[in-house]
């Protein structure tokens, strides 16, 4: 005679090392087996679409620090560049380079992160994390020079950035570029081929490429399933047009090419430091805009490819002086889409390292 | 460069019956019928010049006398974009078909926009609240919600 089993809601989370913020995953399992999940947020809810109606375009730069706090400069560019399409504003040219830099650096940041903390669901406990946290702090410590902040930046205005480069940045900065490929070299001798590493995250929660375009999947989480689509190639913002650089893509979309596809970007996003700060020319940073000033009416959409993939900031201006309706395009929550395709059939210990690999965060889930 | 396609060039593509669902045309979108936006987003889906496979993002804006949806689409293959757009007249009760059946990418937005909005949108495996917790009251991006200031 079989036993009789049932299954059993399990919950995960809010507050969970695993779970990257406060989310929570509501699993039904059976016995070890994941058969339903739902993922409950909500939890940093706070409104911040509805606060960008009440504030002038200027003073909504700060908040977008706090979607994705660790891509605040990212969030900041998405930001100020929909608001000068909307109203026309030019940037300088050293302006740009800048934030190009920024963003890569962001991008480096967030990456290393993304990767240390999906080592520490698959169970290598904060050793390689403190490894990418080494690198990582040395970047916030740039960061810190030309913002005076470690986390929240609010570094970018319309028409350029708030403060020219401290004189000791790009000498650090150098430096930088010069150490990292040796120290990613290290992190691939010890994880790539790591038999534990490829035994728990090879052909694990994979997501098919057809199934990662349905659900609206952008970033690494697209890239891995094999889709070569990157913002800053397809449709080009601020000047990534003059960089050289690969997208790099999965083949089977696995948590593993997840993991492959943030460290070939983190090289990418190195070659494109090198090109900026090659080319950073002499001039002023900021064209000067009032501030209080009234865009036009109309609206506009406008993208970049954030650290998690595609961010988009969707302005309606009625001609005031505060955005009519402002709606962020958030792709932690979209990457969340397919998660319970990804997540059922799995065992509860799978499910926080796919979870993990697809480097959510809550902050720009719950807005 | 992600062109837009112009309203025309997809107006072009569709068979009479759906050519009176659309209610005006503009440079890079057009505004359509809300009952009818399944067929049109399959039919600008599957189309084979189109091929606009990719569901961008959802944004639902109060504009006092009418609730609008805008749908973006990407065709990742000729990297082109595209928005519908819906207006829902009727704001004591919107509701609307919903694209989930076709992307399963709109699942998390139209509950956004349900949450914030108060749009319905029926064949929705999921239509409950999802950033504020059930039994909250009013929809906080209706331009008329008052937070108590």
């Amino acid at each position: 005679m079989a036993i009789k089993t049932e299954p059993i809601l399990l919950n995960l989370g809010p507050i969970h090392p695993s779970t990257h913020g406060v989310f929570r995953m509501r699993a039904l399992v059976d016995g070890e087996v994941i058969t339903d999940i739902e993922p409950v947020f909500g939890y940093l809810h706070r409104g911040i679409e509805k606060l960008a109606e009440q504030k002038s375009y200027r003073q909504f730069i700060p908040l977008t620090d706090r979607l994705d706090y660790v891509a605040s400069m990212n969030n900041n560019l998405a930001y100020v560049t929909a608001v000068e399409k909307l109203a026309g504003i030019e940037v300088p040219e050293r302006a740009e380079y800048i934030r190009v830099i920024m963003s890569e650096i962001q991008r480096i940041i967030s990456h290393l992160l993304g990767i240390g903390s999906f080592f520490n669901d698959m169970g290598t406990f904060f050793t390689p994390f403190f490894y990418m946290f080494i690198q990582k702090e040395k970047l916030t410590d740039l960061l810190e020079m030309v913002s005076g902040q470690r986390l929240l930046f609010n570094y970018m205005r319309f028409g350029g950035v708030s403060h020219d480069l401290p004189d000791e940045f790009l000498p650090a900065l150098n430096t930088f570029l010069k150490e990292m490929p040796a120290e990613i070299d290290k992190y691939e001798r010890l994880l790539k081929e790591n038999e534990i590493v490829l035994a728990r995250s090879k052909k694990v929660g994979i997501l098919s490429p057809d199934m990662a375009i349905n659900s609206s999947a952008s970033g690494p989480v697209l890239r891995a399933s094999g889709i070569e689509w990157d913002i800053r190639k397809a449709d080009p913002y601020s000047i990534y047009d003059r960089f050289d650089f690969d997208i790099p893509t999965g083949t089977v979309g696995d948590c593993y090419d997840r993991y492959r596809v943030r460290v070939e970007e983190l090289r990418q996003s190195i070659r494109i430091l090198e090109q900026a700060v090659a080319g950073i020319p002499k001039g002023k940073v900021l064209n000067p805009v009032p501030l209080r000033f009234r865009p036009p009416e109309g609206e506009v959409y406008s993208h970049i490819e954030s650290n998690k993939g595609e961010l988009g900031f969707h302005v309606i201006s009625d001609g005031s002086d505060k955005p009519y309706r402002l709606h962020i395009r958030a792709p932690s929550l979209l990457n969340l889409t397919a998660l319970r395709k990804m997540l059922t059939g799995w065992k509860i210990a799978d499910a926080i390292i796919i979870f993990g690999s697809i480097d959510i965060c809550v902050g720009e889930v719950d807005r | 460069m992600t062109v837009a396609i112009t309203g025309e060039e997809v107006v072009g593509t569709l068979d009479k019956k759906l050519k009176g669902a659309v209610k005006s045309v503009e440079s890079e979108g057009i505004l359509i019928q809300a009952e009818k936006i399944l067929d049109i987003a399959l039919c600008v889906k599957n189309n084979k010049n189109l091929k606009l496979d990719y569901l961008v993002s959802i944004t639902g804006t109060d504009y006092i006398d009418y609730l609008e949806v805008a749908y973006l689409f990407y065709s990742l293959d000729n990297n082109k974009r595209f928005t519908l757009k819906v207006r829902l007249e009727n704001k004591s009760n919107p509701a609307m078909p919903s694209l989930t059946g076709i992307w399963i990418g709109a699942e998390l937005q139209e509950r956004e926009i349900y949450d914030l909005f108060g749009i319905t949108f029926s064949g929705h495996p999921n239509m409950k609240r999802i950033f504020l917790w059930e039994g909250f009251r009013g929809h906080p991006l209706r331009k008329d919600f008052s937070n108590g200031n």
